[in-house]
């Protein structure tokens, strides 16, 4: 999920599910502005309050870093830390966004998805 | 989120008093003036594993004033982070870090061997305390509850774990592995540790954290096969996918399923949602490959069995000779698959077998004669983690064992998002409680804090360095405890 110059300018909606998502989810919504020969992207969490959060991210850098380096406000993320070993971290991408992520998913990273709470086509 | 607000009570009620309109809040202005400002919330959580330390997390965030003591009965925390998790699995053991975060905050304490019901009542914990939370885990194996099961070598998984995983009490566990064919019931995830455990390479687990005594059990190990008996069918097996295709994939290993348990489970496919249907389609395509390969060792997952009797020559019930197992029928709604139950029959099978390891599940014990307990259900009594005025429970404490740390996790918020609803209702904390320097009056064992753990941490990671792995854990209480003194 490193963040790339494909989703620059693309929205992104990522969910955090360290929650019970019927009553607290957590949307994310990365609104990136076009930034030239800067390698830095910024990202907009929404949260399911419709709380917004912005941050920013270097291109290269995982989400979850970009979650971390900014402390952004979540409950309950990264229990694994980034190992594909637990589905704390769950993001749902619109479908174009979903679709230019250059890393495909792998088996491995979709046996976690297949415990997150509220699944969907686009969720890495 | 709004909470935060709400729950901060005597910061932000000072604000109110200076710079909300009068009017609105005249009962507000009442209540302080008329009594002395409410104390700041004293929490105490008993049983310092994920559940605990999530809801410590959680209320450490919301209330900025607030003390939260961690009692533990055992010198060390982490709970089965530390215990249950697998020693092969150490990625899932990296949420270590963020309750070592938690416990670092001067607002928490922590307060290992601590025993609830022994070193400390919770009669005693909930006058000093204005809000009691339990989290102290599933501890009592079920039972098989048939004939044989008092074999010596019939062992629950729970131990085994213990076991491999350096639980003070099990450390002893004398488990016999000079028999080729090993017999475990119960289908779920740990089931599939415990056979991953048996069937992987001695130096794979020599990395890991394994307790040394069971690696060099393991190493003079003779078990070939391990079957993997479930009383439902492939649709319903309990195990995940991710533990499925990891012991799919272990070298030297191959997996023989049987071949008529997938009758009828093509035609199933079509409507199963993606999880469900993902795990099936994998067990398919290994049924397809199928094969036994000479010199490897042997998984062996066996559906629509139940647990007879063990049988076995009967001088000490130390020799076991196999398993019998009698065949079942779902019974139930086919719309809901998930939801069918096994019916035994008549019909009935045998497995040679020299070790029976049950793995079908724990249930909670009361720790204090004082907890509403549901015997039934192996959990404290609780209407959405609420237990009773000032007394709450989190995790599996709660629920019954199930879910994977996400579910923990989940629970331990939604539980402390309950405290906290309650706390800013103000019916909790009107009166100051004296919380550990209370308890400790009535105290006379050595109280374990985190600083001490740290000892206990730093000596074990050396001595794992030795050896070349993470950690060789300390699995005797009395050296835990010398270690903390030092």
């Amino acid at each position: 999920m490193a963040l790339t110059s494909a989703l620059q300018q693309s929205r992104t909606i990522l969910r955090n599910v360290g929650q019970n998502y019927l009553k607290n989810n957590v949307r994310i919504f990365s609104v990136s502005p076009p930034v030239p020969n800067k390698k830095e992207v910024q990202v907009t969490f929404i949260k399911a309050n419709g709380e917004k959060i912005k941050a920013k991210g270097k291109v290269g850098d995982s989400l979850l870093d970009v979650v971390v380096n900014n402390n952004i406000d979540l409950d309950g993320f990264g229990a694994c830390e980034g190992t594909l070993t637990c589905s704390t971290c769950h993001l749902i991408f619109k479908k174009e966004d979903y679709d230019a992520l250059p890393e495909k998913l792998t088996d491995e990273e979709l046996d976690m998805l297949d415990l997150a709470y509220d699944l969907t086509d686009t969720s890495r | 989120m709004k909470t935060s607000s709400i729950v901060s009570v005597p910061k932000i009620n000072i604000t109110y008093i200076f710079c909300y309109k009068m009017k609105s809040k005249l009962w507000l202005f009442k209540r302080l003036y008329s009594q002395q400002l409410p104390p700041s919330p004293k929490i105490c959580i008993v049983g310092a594993g994920p559940a605990g330390f999530y809801a410590a997390q959680h209320l450490l965030k919301k209330i900025q004033d607030v003390q939260v003591d961690m009692y533990e009965r055992l010198p060390v925390p982490f709970g089965l982070v530390r215990f249950g998790v697998a020693p092969d699995h150490p990625e899932v053991k990296n949420v270590i870090n963020t309750f070592t975060k938690t416990a670092e905050n001067p607002k928490l304490r922590f307060l290992g061997n601590m025993t609830l019901g022994a070193d400390v009542s919770l009669e005693v914990l909930k006058k000093a305390y204005h809000i009691v939370l339990l989290s102290y885990g599933s501890e009592e194996c079920n039972q098989l509850e048939i004939p044989g099961e008092e074999f010596k070598n019939c062992i629950n998984a729970k131990r085994v774990v213990g076991w491999y995983n350096g639980i003070p009490k099990d450390r002893n566990l004398e488990m016999d592995l000079s028999g080729e064919n090993v017999v475990i019931l119960g289908q779920g995830n740990v089931a599939i540790d415990v056979a991953r455990i048996l069937l992987k390479s001695v130096d794979e687990l020599r990395k890991t954290d394994i307790t040394s005594y069971a690696l060099e059990a393991l190493q003079k190990s003779k078990v070939k096969r391990v079957y993997l008996v479930g009383r439902r069918g492939p649709l319903q097996a309990a195990f995940t996918i991710k533990e499925l295709r990891e012991v799919l994939k272990l070298p030297s290993c191959s997996t023989i399923w049987r071949k008529e348990d997938f009758t009828d489970v093509e035609k199933h496919i079509p409507k199963l949602k993606r999880p469900r249907k993902r795990i099936t389609e994998l067990m398919l395509q290994s049924v397809n490959e199928n094969k036994v390969v000479e010199g490897q060792k042997e998984f062996r997952p066996v559906f629509y069995r139940a647990p007879s009797r063990i049988e076995g020559y009967n001088k000490n019930k130390v020799y076991m000779k196999a398993i019998v197992l009698c065949k079942t029928i779902l019974e139930g709604d086919t719309d809901h698959i998930h939801k069918m139950r096994a019916i035994s029959t008549e019909d009935e099978e045998s497995i040679d077998c020299s070790l029976v390891i049950p793995s079908i599940g724990y249930k909670a014990v009361p720790a204090d004669t004082d907890i509403p307990f549901d015997h039934n259900k192996g959990i404290v009594m609780n209407q959405h983690y609420k237990v009773k005025k000032g007394l709450y429970v989190c995790g599996w404490l709660g629920t019954g064992p199930r879910g994977v740390i996400l579910n923990t996790m989940n629970g331990a918020f939604e539980a402390a998002e309950v405290i906290l609803k309650d706390i800013s209702e103000g019916h909790l904390t009107n009166e100051p409680k004296g919380g550990f320097e209370e308890v400790k009056k009535g105290l006379n064992n050595q109280v374990v804090e985190w600083k001490d753990w740290l000892k206990i941490d730093k000596v074990e990671q050396e001595e794992g360095a030795k050896l070349g792995k993470p950690r060789e854990k300390i699995t005797d209480l009395a050296e835990m405890l010398k270690v903390a003194a030092s």
